[in-house]
C-alpha cells in the first residue's frame, strides 16, 4: 500500500527459480542506522587512547561518560536538563500557539490574511537571534528573554505550515461538507483541521529544531542554569569533557523531541496511507 | 404513467413492510423557465420540467450542454439566474428541498473510517454513536457492512463510491442527484454498481436524477431520459421497460439508438 512497496524486490520473469543466498534482512535493517555513529565513537576513543587526540581539544568518550556520572550523581545534570526542558516547552507552547492560531485565522479569512501576512513575512526575515542584544536590554538575562526568543523562533515555522495546510485543504471536500449541512465549526473540525494536520506536523518538527537552537544560543549567552549555562561555565574552567557532555545531551534531547513528534504524527495521521505500515 | 404508478405502489408496499428502510416520501420537482448564465455564457435557457415523485430521470447530452449545471441547481450547489425550482410531495404540495448528491469522485474524508464517513450524511446535531449505528445500517444497504471500520484509502474505487452512495442515502433524501457517479469506474464494476443503484432505488423509492454521458447506462436505469443540447431540452423519452433490466435487451437498444441520434444528429 505504501510508496515504499514500489522499491520492493523487483520481480522478473523466472522469479520462481530457487534463491540460493539471502541476507538476514530485518536485523541488518534495524542495525544499519547505528553503524556510522558507533564506528565514529570507536574511532574517537581509539584516537584518544593512542594519544592522537589531545584531551585539551577533545576528551575521550570515556571521559565524557565519567563526566556524565559525576554530574548526574551531584544532581546538577538532572536539574539543568529540567530547567532547559521546561524553557524549551514553554517557548514552544507560547510561540506554537500564536503561530497556530495565526495560521488558522489567516488560512480561513481573506481579510485577516491581507491585514497581517505581509507584516509577518517581514518580521520573519529578521534572524530572531539578531534580537539578542535588544532582548537583553528589555528583559535582562531573566527567563523572559529566553522565553521570548524561543517563542519568536518557533512561531514562524508553525504559522507558515499551518496557513499553508489550511489553504490547501481539498476544495471538493469542503464543498461536500457544505452541501451535507456542516456548520462552520463542524466544517473546521471534520474537514479543514484534519486536512491541514499533515502540514501542521511538518511545521511542528521544524519548530522543534529551531526551539533547541534558540535555547542553546540564549542559554550560552545569558543564563545561570540550564545545559547551555553548564557548558559555558565549564569552558571557563577548561573542562572540555563537560562541554562535550552538554553537546551530547542536546543531541539526545533533540532526537527525543523528534521521536515524540513522529510518534504523535503517526498516531494522528494513521488514516494516511503514507503512515500505514 | 400507469406503469410508473404500479411501480410506485409496489415500492410503497415494500416500504411499509420493511423495517430497515423507513423512508422519507420521494420529492417531485417542478422547474419553470430555469436559466443559468455565467457572464455572457447562457448555460441553461429556459428549462421547463416536471419530475414526478419517485421517478428515475436521466439527463444526457454532450459535454458542455448544461447537464451538470442543471443538477447543481437542483441540489442547491448553485443559484439559478432565472426561473423557479420547487420541490413537492406526491400530492403536489410544495415541500422544503431535501436532496443529496453523489459526485463522480467519492469525496470521502480520508481521516474518518467508513462508518463515520457515512454518518456525515446525517448532518450536524446527531450524536456520533447514533450516526455510526445508522451509518452501519446504510452500509448494509450497499453491501459493505464488513468495511465499517476501514479507512477509505483501503477500499477499491467501486467500494468508495458505494460508501458515497450510503452517505447520500443515510438521511433518506426525497431526491438523490447523481453526477456521473460511475464515470470513474471500470466497466465491470460499473455494471454491478448499476444493478445496485437500480435495486436501492426500487427499495427506498426516492426520486433520482442521474447525469451521465453514457446513454446505455441512462437507458438501463431510468424511467425517462431527457436530452439536453445548448441549455435546452431537445428530447424527452420514456423508458417503460420494467426492472430488473438486462444488458443487451433489444427494446432498450432501440431507445438507446433514438437518444444517440438526438444527441449527435441535431445541430
Amino acid at each position: 500500500m505504501s510508496i515504499l512497496d514500489i522499491q520492493g524486490p523487483a520481480r522478473t520473469f523466472g522469479a520462481d527459480k530457487p534463491k540460493t543466498f539471502r541476507l538476514p534482512k530485518v536485523d541488518a535493517d534495524r542495525l544499519l542506522p547505528f553503524v556510522v555513529p558507533v564506528a565514529l565513537v570507536g574511532l574517537w576513543q581509539a584516537g584518544s587512547s593512542f594519544g592522537f587526540i589531545s584531551d585539551r581539544i577533545m576528551p575521550s568518550p570515556l571521559a565524557v561518560l565519567s563526566a556524565f556520572w559525576q554530574e548526574a550523581a551531584s544532581g546538577d545534570l538532572g536539574h539543568n536538563i529540567l530547567v532547559s526542558g521546561a524553557r524549551a516547552l514553554a517557548g514552544l507552547a507560547v510561540g506554537g500557539s500564536i503561530g497556530f492560531l495565526l495560521g488558522i485565522v489567516n488560512g480561513l479569512s481573506r481579510l485577516s490574511e491581507r491585514l497581517t501576512d505581509t507584516t509577518l513575512q517581514m518580521v520573519r526575515t529578521i534572524p530572531h537571534l539578531a534580537l539578542i542584544p535588544l532582548v537583553i536590554l528589555w528583559f535582562g538575562i531573566g527567563e523572559e528573554a529566553k522565553l521570548f526568543l524561543t517563542a519568536l523562533g518557533v512561531l514562524f515555522p508553525v504559522y507558515l505550515n499551518t496557513y499553508h495546510g489550511v489553504r490547501n485543504v481539498d476544495r471538493d471536500l469542503i464543498e461536500m461538507g457544505r452541501i451535507y449541512g456542516m456548520g462552520r465549526w463542524s466544517l473546521f473540525r471534520k474537514v479543514i483541521f484534519p486536512g491541514a494536520l499533515p502540514s501542521i506536523f511538518v511545521g511542528l518538527r521544524y519548530a522543534l529544531g529551531i526551539m533547541w537552537l534558540t535555547l542553546i544560543v540564549s542559554e550560552t549567552i545569558a543564563a545561570s542554569s540550564g545545559i547551555g549555562y553548564m557548558a559555558n561555565n565549564a569552558r571557563e574552567f577548561m573542562m572540555t569533557d563537560i562541554v562535550v557532555l552538554a553537546l551530547v545531551i542536546y543531541a539526545l534531547l533533540g532526537k527525543l523531541a523528534d521521536v515524540v513528534a513522529r510518534a504523535l504524527e503517526r498516531w494522528a495521521l494513521s488514516w494516511n496511507p503514507a503512515y500505514q505500515r | 404513467m400507469t406503469i410508473a404508478q404500479v411501480e410506485r405502489d409496489h415500492r410503497a408496499s415494500i416500504e411499509t413492510t420493511s423495517e430497515t428502510a423507513p423512508s422519507v416520501a420521494p420529492a417531485g420537482l417542478r422547474l419553470r423557465g430555469v436559466e443559468k448564465t455565467f457572464g455572457k455564457n447562457r448555460v441553461l435557457r429556459g428549462i421547463d420540467l416536471f419530475v414526478p415523485a419517485g421517478q428515475f430521470l436521466a439527463i444526457v447530452g454532450k459535454s458542455g450542454c448544461g447537464k451538470s449545471t442543471l443538477l447543481r441547481l437542483l441540489v442547491g450547489l448553485d443559484q439559478q439566474t432565472g426561473g423557479t425550482i420547487a420541490f413537492e410531495d406526491g400530492q403536489g404540495q410544495e415541500i422544503a428541498p431535501n436532496s443529496r448528491i453523489v459526485f463522480q469522485e467519492p469525496r470521502l474524508l480520508p481521516w474518518f473510517d467508513v462508518a463515520d464517513n457515512v454518518g456525515v450524511g446525517l448532518g450536524d446535531g446527531v450524536a456520533r454513536a447514533d450516526a455510526r449505528r445508522r451509518g452501519e445500517a446504510a452500509l448494509a444497504e450497499v453491501q459493505l457492512s464488513d468495511k465499517a471500520k476501514e479507512w477509505p484509502s483501503r477500499l477499491s474505487g467501486g467500494q468508495r463510491q458505494r460508501v458515497a452512495l450510503a452517505r447520500a442515502l443515510v438521511s433518506r433524501p426525497g431526491l438523490l442527484a447523481l453526477d456521473e457517479p460511475l464515470g470513474a469506474l471500470d466497466a465491470l464494476t460499473r455494471i454491478s454498481m448499476q444493478a445496485l443503484l437500480a435495486r436501492v432505488w426500487q427499495e427506498l423509492g426516492f426520486t433520482a436524477v442521474l447525469v451521465t454521458h453514457d446513454v446505455t447506462e441512462a437507458v438501463h436505469l431510468a424511467d425517462r431520459v431527457i436530452v439536453l443540447d445548448e441549455g435546452r431540452i431537445i428530447r424527452d423519452i420514456a423508458v417503460p421497460q420494467p426492472h430488473p433490466r438486462h444488458h443487451g435487451d433489444a427494446s432498450l437498444a432501440k431507445i438507446e439508438g433514438q437518444l444517440l441520434e438526438a444527441i449527435l444528429g441535431e445541430r
